[in-house]
């Protein structure tokens, strides 16, 4: 499974707005088509940082990092890249 | 008695530590002297009340029935696993801190085998069972409204989750299926004390950890520079009473968040940002800056992402930890569609 189809399953699993098979491709902003909470912020934070094992420091939880599968992709490389 | 302020649930041993004898070898049990007010005392204080127990659960059940005290406890833990494992399952369902939890059992075995996997929790001998009322731990500065029923929130919260699981539909259908309406109010007198209590016994979803007494909370609900918000949730079950706070002061240019906290007994309905886009809204109405202080506290890290989320940056670095955010109020983030807003 590519790094991409994994985000996108793990958003369609959290996200509740994603529930009714909603198609998104990998540049929606997940931010505008359905409602983040919380719970899900903090989620997809401890998903990222457990599932490619790094740290997601403050100055990075910037919601640009966050609001497409393409930006998590990428934001994900470009940490393993510095490593 | 070392024991640490703020428990939010009291543990009980059954044989031995809540009645003399051992139910499984044929005793007649009978309870220990006083246990049936100091149970009745605690549940009116607002803390909760468990059971962790090695028996057969039917019997212990049967007879916690005969003795009428067996809708004191919440997810009561009858078993033969290990008791670490029981309060483990406890602190889950109730979604509290293991600090907060005090475990009372009559074998020292036991008592050690808990804290062996759980260094943060609070033990103490079956044998002191009556010094509990009087410890200050379990006297909480208030008791609210919502103190005395918070039992019967977590009896509807269990009953959700009972009925969540048995739900075939999709998430969303099911929080739609709720019914649940999100009030936002300015303070009244009324609720400053359970908005004391919630600065105090709020740890995830608390932007600074602050904690403001009554009289100060009072200050604010009556100055004209600040805004001192209340919310409340209700759903088909009832009300889970006031879930939230915030705090903000007003100044010429900017609002300033000073406060922000929402119980973590509703993190699980998606409703964690909707009173801060209220205040994102009515700071955009008004014109003003917004601006918000966080301070790391090892547990509020879920706030902090919060924040950050609903768009706000890091602009400056203060004392004492404090951190600085601003949202220049460009995106705002559409209230939850299963959720009916209410503004006071």
């Amino acid at each position: 499974m590519s790094m991409h189809e994994q985000i996108r399953n793990f958003i369609q699993d959290n996200l509740v707005v994603f529930d009714d098979d909603v198609e998104f491709s990998n540049e929606d902003n997940i931010f505008e088509l359905g409602f983040v909470n919380s719970l899900f912020a903090m989620k997809l934070v401890t998903y990222i940082e457990s599932e490619f094992n790094t740290t997601i420091e403050s100055e990075e939880m910037d919601i640009n990092n966050f609001n497409t599968i393409d930006n998590i992709v990428n934001f994900i490389h470009s940490k393993t890249v510095y490593q | 008695m070392e024991i640490k302020n703020g428990i939010k649930c009291v543990v009980w041993d059954l044989d031995n530590t809540l009645w003399d004898g051992v139910l499984s070898e044929g005793d007649e049990v009978t309870l220990k002297p006083q246990i049936r007010e100091i149970l009745e005392e605690l549940d009116r204080r607002g803390i909760l009340l468990s059971i962790a127990s090695k028996n057969n659960i039917d019997d212990a059940m049967n007879k916690l029935k005969e003795f009428e005290i067996d809708h004191y406890f919440l997810y009561p833990q009858i078993h033969w696993e290990p008791k670490s494992k029981s309060l483990d399952a406890i602190r889950q369902s109730i979604n509290i801190g293991m600090d907060t939890l005090l475990f009372i059992d009559d074998r020292p075995f036991e008592l050690d085998e808990v804290k062996s996997v759980h260094a943060a929790i609070n033990c103490v001998h079956a044998d002191r069972y009556q010094e509990l009322l009087d410890h200050s731990s379990l006297i909480p500065a208030f008791i609210t409204e919502d103190s005395v029923k918070r039992r019967l929130m977590y009896l509807e919260d269990m009953k959700r989750k009972q009925e969540e699981e048995a739900f075939s539909g999709t998430s969303e259908e099911f929080l739609k299926s709720l019914g649940m309406k999100f009030i936002i109010s300015e303070a009244g007198e009324e609720d400053l004390k359970r908005a004391e209590e919630l600065t105090v016994r709020t740890n995830q979803l608390n932007s600074t950890g602050r904690i403001y007494s009554y009289d100060e909370l009072n200050h604010f609900r009556e100055s004209p520079g600040h805004k001192l918000y209340v919310c409340e949730l209700t759903d088909k079950y009832g009300s889970y009473g006031k879930i939230g706070i915030a705090l903000a002061e007003l100044t010429e240019t900017h609002w300033h968040i000073k406060l922000l906290i929402m119980s973590c007994r509703v993190i699980s309905h998606g409703v964690g940002t909707v009173l801060l886009t209220h205040i994102m809204q009515q700071a955009k109405q008004a014109n003003k800056r917004l601006l918000a202080d966080f301070k790391n506290t090892e547990r509020n890290k879920m706030m902090y992402v919060s924040y950050r989320f609903s768009n706000f940056k890091e602009i400056a670095k203060a004392e004492d930890g404090f951190v600085i955010l601003e949202n220049d109020l460009t995106t705002i983030q559409k209230f939850p569609p299963y959720i009916e807003l209410l503004v006071r």
